[in-house]
């Protein structure tokens, strides 16, 4: 894969930025996601034919805002057509494609991101909906990112668009009094897209910015919701670190060992603004808290990681918003700053009291090799590393891990050379 | 848009609900009804009758079959249609979680396909 010049890849940004803001107010009006979507296809096709020899319009959203627009009336018009009983919603449609004003582009993507999280709307399908209607990704494209193959994406995303007429789903902000839990929906599915960046890894990604991309749409949107702006400082004080999370052989580093001259200052100093603006609203929440401990790692001096601080902010994280992943974290940390011991009593009292999901948690698993393996807890540890390598997807990370289980396996034959031999 | 709201539940046995229980759904629904109409959503209201009151019809296999009894046994029966006209899904979400019936069952939201309106099917 090449890497985008700076200027191909502000490009980029700007045609997506321009495809959600027109796909948000063509689709509006019709609450038809898909013909929108064709529509706006047919214009950017259209703009590819006769921008390069008639010269890039003044206002190039608005000349393709007017040739998708004229497009859905054609096939409204049409379809009217073929009606042996009009309705009137199509009078009304088509009033208001007519009354856009395409020289005053209003961005409706609140709206859209609202639809894509809607209750009414499958959870699993909400981050790649996003993705695609906000972004313009192509289901091949948010296929990739999740490991699905095209054909199973398109479809997801074909049925998701097509529930979204049939109910009635509004492109319209919802009441205040139902917007807290509709715009929690909204972050958790753009903290979706953060995590399949993760699970992938940066080097096979082909869409490293989507969620980068996806939390900055939403906070410029939102300007106060501080949670909003957590969700932008969390992806990219992560992002930042990117580079620095796998080293030029390929192997996986974890952050401890990271260089931070590795790490991305301007990324950093961005997400710093974003904690500002979130910490400005007095209302804390578990993007805010996520982030400010990335925000600590990210702040590691000569005198190494401030652990009691990390140590605080994670027990708050675990009372705001408990979750196996920050019971998890929780126990690292206890192991850094009270010992390996203590964190891993925390950890089995996590994993006892969450049963069986935990057994299967690959965090939970690598974090308690980890701790066995500092304890000198040889047998165990292997068998933990075994467990953990199991349920791990990242070849980088196996690879570390495997690495790890190795030297433990080395260690024991060392100690007692002959109980390798033993057993028939 | 078209919205039937189907009310599900499971089906009461006799004399399992108390007169002042009955009194006071009743009063729930009352209520209900009026805000339906005073909203200018509501195009129809039925509470049905219990499932062992169904009679089920059928002439898919020939000829015509009478069933007593309705034609799958569930846990949870059909027990009232609303149909409103509103706006759009979560409109009809609204109306649905006012539903008394949300209590102590579940209110299925479908939207109309097409309706039988002034002698013809909307299309």
């Amino acid at each position: 894969m090449d890497a985008l010049t700076p200027a191909e890849h502000s490009a980029s940004v700007a045609a997506r930025d321009s495809y959600g803001r027109l796909l948000a107010l063509l689709a509006a009006s019709t609450g038809d996601l898909a013909s929108a979507q064709d529509a706006l296809a047919d214009a950017f096709e259209r703009a590819l034919g006769t921008w390069p020899s008639q010269g890039v319009p003044g206002n190039p959203d608005a000349w393709l805002l007017t040739v998708a627009r004229n497009r859905l009336r054609d096939e409204w018009k049409s379809a009217r057509a073929q009606r042996s009983v009009p309705i009137d919603a199509a009078r009304d449609v088509l009033a208001d494609i007519d009354d856009l004003d395409v020289d005053a582009i209003p961005d409706r993507r609140l709206e859209l991101l609202l639809v894509c999280a809607h209750p009414a709307i499958d959870r699993a399908v909400r981050t790649p909906l996003m993705l695609n209607t906000v972004l313009g990704f192509t289901a091949e494209q948010v296929g990739r990112a999740f490991s699905i193959p095209t054909s199973t994406m398109a479809t997801r995303l074909v049925r998701a668009k097509k529930r979204i007429k049939a109910t009635g789903i509004p492109f319209r902000l919802p009441d205040r009094t139902d917007l807290p839990s509709r715009m929690a929906s909204v972050l958790e599915a753009v903290y979706g897209a953060y995590v399949i960046d993760w699970t992938t890894g940066p080097q096979d990604r082909e869409l490293p910015s989507e969620a980068l991309h996806l939390a900055e749409v939403l906070a410029t949107l939102v300007p106060d919701d501080p949670e909003a702006h957590g969700l932008a400082a969390l992806i990219e004080l992560s992002a930042a670190r990117a580079s620095a999370r796998i080293d030029p052989a390929g192997e996986f580093v974890p952050l401890a060992e990271q260089d931070p001259s590795l790490w991305d200052a301007r990324l950093i100093a961005r997400a710093h603004e974003h904690l500002r603006a979130a910490h400005a609203q007095g209302q804390l929440g578990r993007f805010q808290l996520e982030a400010a401990i990335q925000a600590v790692h990210c702040a590691r001096g000569s005198e190494g990681t401030d652990w009691p601080t990390l140590l605080d902010l994670h027990r708050v994280l675990h009372a705001v918003a408990p979750s196996l992943g920050s019971g998890v974290a929780l126990a690292a940390v206890v192991a850094e700053v009270e010992g390996p011991a203590a964190g891993l009593a925390s950890l089995d009292a996590l994993i006892t009291e969450a049963g069986d999901r935990a057994r299967r948690f690959q965090p939970a698993k690598a974090v308690r090799a980890h701790l066995l393996d500092l304890l000198g807890r040889v047998d165990e540890a292997i068998a933990a590393y075994e467990h953990a390598i199991s349920l791990t997807h990242d070849p980088a990370e196996r690879r570390y891990l495997s690495a790890a289980c190795s030297r433990n396996s080395q260690l024991r034959s060392a100690q007692s050379p002959q109980k390798g031999r033993t057993g028939t | 848009m078209r919205y039937a709201l189907l009310m599900h539940y499971r089906e009461p046995g006799e004399g399992e609900i108390s007169e002042e229980a009955i009194a006071e759904a009743m009063q729930a629904f009352g209520a209900y009804g009026r805000a339906l109409e005073s909203a200018g959503v509501l195009l129809s209201a039925d509470v049905l009758q219990p499932s062992a009151a169904t009679t089920t019809v059928t002439c898919r296999d020939g000829g015509l079959r009478v069933q007593d009894g309705p034609f799958a046994e569930t846990k949870e029966a059909l027990a009232g249609v609303f149909v409103l006209d509103v706006p759009d899904l979560d409109a009809a979400i609204g109306w649905a979680e006012k539903c008394p019936g949300a209590q102590w069952g579940v209110i299925e939201v479908r939207p109309t396909a097409t309706a039988f309106v002034d002698g013809a099917w909307t299309r």
